[in-house]
């Protein structure tokens, strides 16, 4: 199901889980609108699965994970609230730091698909082109609109780490987010850097710096 | 005036919930600005989903970012405000960890060895409290910044030396808005400290990404530097949260402080576009907040 942004952009709805192909397919500079789950993780969460040795009862083959670490409220237990947690507000946060875990993420659990915000490294880029997975970008510090994308969290694992743990999230029209690394090597922000270091040498000139 | 504590517990609870859902008004008029400026149309796109989210986190009453951010409480005491230090400390962070606990928030604050998180907000030293004197009024100020670890994790200082001149300050921020890319969540305010200590430098860079929108710096030829640099700053073509546009950053600040002879030191702090803040002024008669 296809639905039309702004000028002429399509907007691609993929409802998780997601096939190899299904991400291959996909090109910087895409629009994709994710529907079904998508699974929450953090600093924390990654340094105790990959560095630490534990390990989740979730099956992340073929998922997206949201680079995050929700604000949320402690209720009653209830088929609304199965975890005892409604949440508060939920969004994105910075990917850089999490670079070392992409591949990681993808050999041993499967994941296909990172959103997150301000980009990742070569590490990432490469893990995307040999394994198959994508990159797509939320707006950042946009998390009263994002939390309205959030259905309901469903599950959580590894919650001695709260508010890093591993968080089980039901999306409904979770986006639009732009395809920012694909798994053909593009990166828009490896493009948009390159074009910025080009522009400093007349930058600087302007400020009267040879 | 005689300052109850148990009125600034409250007013510094208050404050961290007011800064995490409302935008000032100078942010907001910056963001206008922008949109009205940029000629990318994908930047506009991405600068019309954040305005968008400042009027969803308002009719929602939610937080506009996730990130609870290291709460800084900066106080300004007037002249004849009398109060116990030690217990006005006490207040503040008591009212910080009620907020926490009360609305609830997320606790952004762990220890730096451990990691422990207390689900306070509050640990060894945090939350940050500035304190600073006033001659020009008889009234308690409280300003509260909620600093968001995106744009915090990008700060840099440089001890440059006198050959390397002004040029260097200039050359230097431009790197450090060419390094930080989309992960300050840009568009920006870029903060710059010149002069000063070490840790001087790098306050006075935090005191310039943190002013509002419009304000200038007193010293004149800080006022120039910020001119200059503000002016040219988005040509560099980063855009709206790096994914390329116009909207690099609102504005570059600039603080400065009188320095040694031996030394040139420019610090770079930036604070991300959910520029957060929020201040309480109270007097005998009312708390007025604002920002």
């Amino acid at each position: 199901m296809d639905s039309d942004l702004g000028a002429s952009q399509r907007v691609r709805t993929l409802t998780t889980p997601v096939s190899e192909a299904d991400v291959r397919a996909l090109r910087v500079g895409d629009m994709v609108t994710l529907e079904g789950t998508l699974f929450g993780i953090r600093d924390a969460t990654l340094i105790h699965l990959f560095d630490r040795g534990r390990t989740t009862r979730f099956d992340l083959a073929g998922h997206a994970v949201l680079h995050t670490a929700p604000n949320v409220r402690k209720v009653e237990r209830s088929p609304q609230f199965p975890t005892g947690y409604a949440p508060v507000c939920i969004g994105t946060t910075t990917s850089i730091r999490m670079e070392r875990f992409t591949r990681p993420l993808m050999e041993r659990c499967g994941v296909r698909i990172v959103v997150g915000k301000g980009g990742m490294g070569e590490d990432s880029l490469a893990a995307f082109r040999e394994l198959g997975g994508v990159y797509l970008a939320v707006i950042g510090g946009v998390a009263a609109l994002e939390t309205t994308w959030i259905e309901s969290i469903d599950d959580v694992d590894l919650d001695d780490l709260n508010p890093e743990s591993l968080w089980k999230f039901r999306i409904r029209g979770f986006g639009p987010l732009q395809v920012a690394m694909d798994s053909a090597g593009g990166s828009v922000y490896a493009q948009v850097d390159a074009k910025a270091r080009s522009r400093r040498a007349a930058v600087l000139a302007k400020l009267g710096i040879r | 005036m005689d300052v109850d504590t148990r009125q600034v517990e409250d007013v510094a609870r208050e404050l961290y919930i007011r800064a995490l859902k409302v935008l000032p008004d100078d942010i907001k008029a910056g963001f206008a600005r922008l949109d009205r400026d940029e000629t990318d149309a994908g930047g506009k796109r991405v600068l019309g989903t954040m305005i968008r989210n400042i009027e969803v986190a308002e009719s929602t009453d939610n937080l506009l970012c996730q990130d609870t951010g290291i709460p800084i409480y900066n106080v300004t005491l007037g002249r004849n405000v009398h109060v116990d230090g030690v217990d006005l400390e006490a207040a503040i962070v008591r009212g910080c960890e009620r907020a926490t606990r009360e609305h609830p928030l997320r606790s952004s604050i762990v220890h730096p060895i451990t990691r422990e998180n207390r689900h306070t907000s509050s640990g060894t030293r945090v939350p940050v409290i500035h304190v600073a004197f006033s001659e020009r009024t008889d009234e308690l100020a409280i300003e509260m910044i909620p600093k968001g670890s995106g744009s915090e994790n990008n700060s840099w200082l440089r001890m440059a030396v006198p050959a390397d001149g002004v040029a260097a300050i200039e050359r230097f921020v431009i790197d450090c808005v060419l390094d930080a890319g989309g992960r300050t969540c840009p568009p920006t305010i870029v903060g710059v400290g010149v002069g000063g200590s070490a840790d001087l430098c790098v306050h006075l860079a935090k005191v310039a990404a943190t002013r509002a929108l419009g304000s200038v710096c007193d010293d004149p030829e800080g006022a120039k530097l910020e001119r200059a640099l503000s002016a040219v700053v988005n040509e560099l073509g980063i855009g709206p949260q790096g994914l390329g546009g116009d909207a690099t950053s609102f504005a570059v600040h600039v603080e400065l402080a009188a320095t040694h002879i031996t030394m040139n030191p420019v610090a770079v702090n930036m604070q991300c576009h959910s520029a957060r803040r929020a201040r309480a002024v109270l007097t005998p008669a009312a708390v007025t907040y604002g920002f």
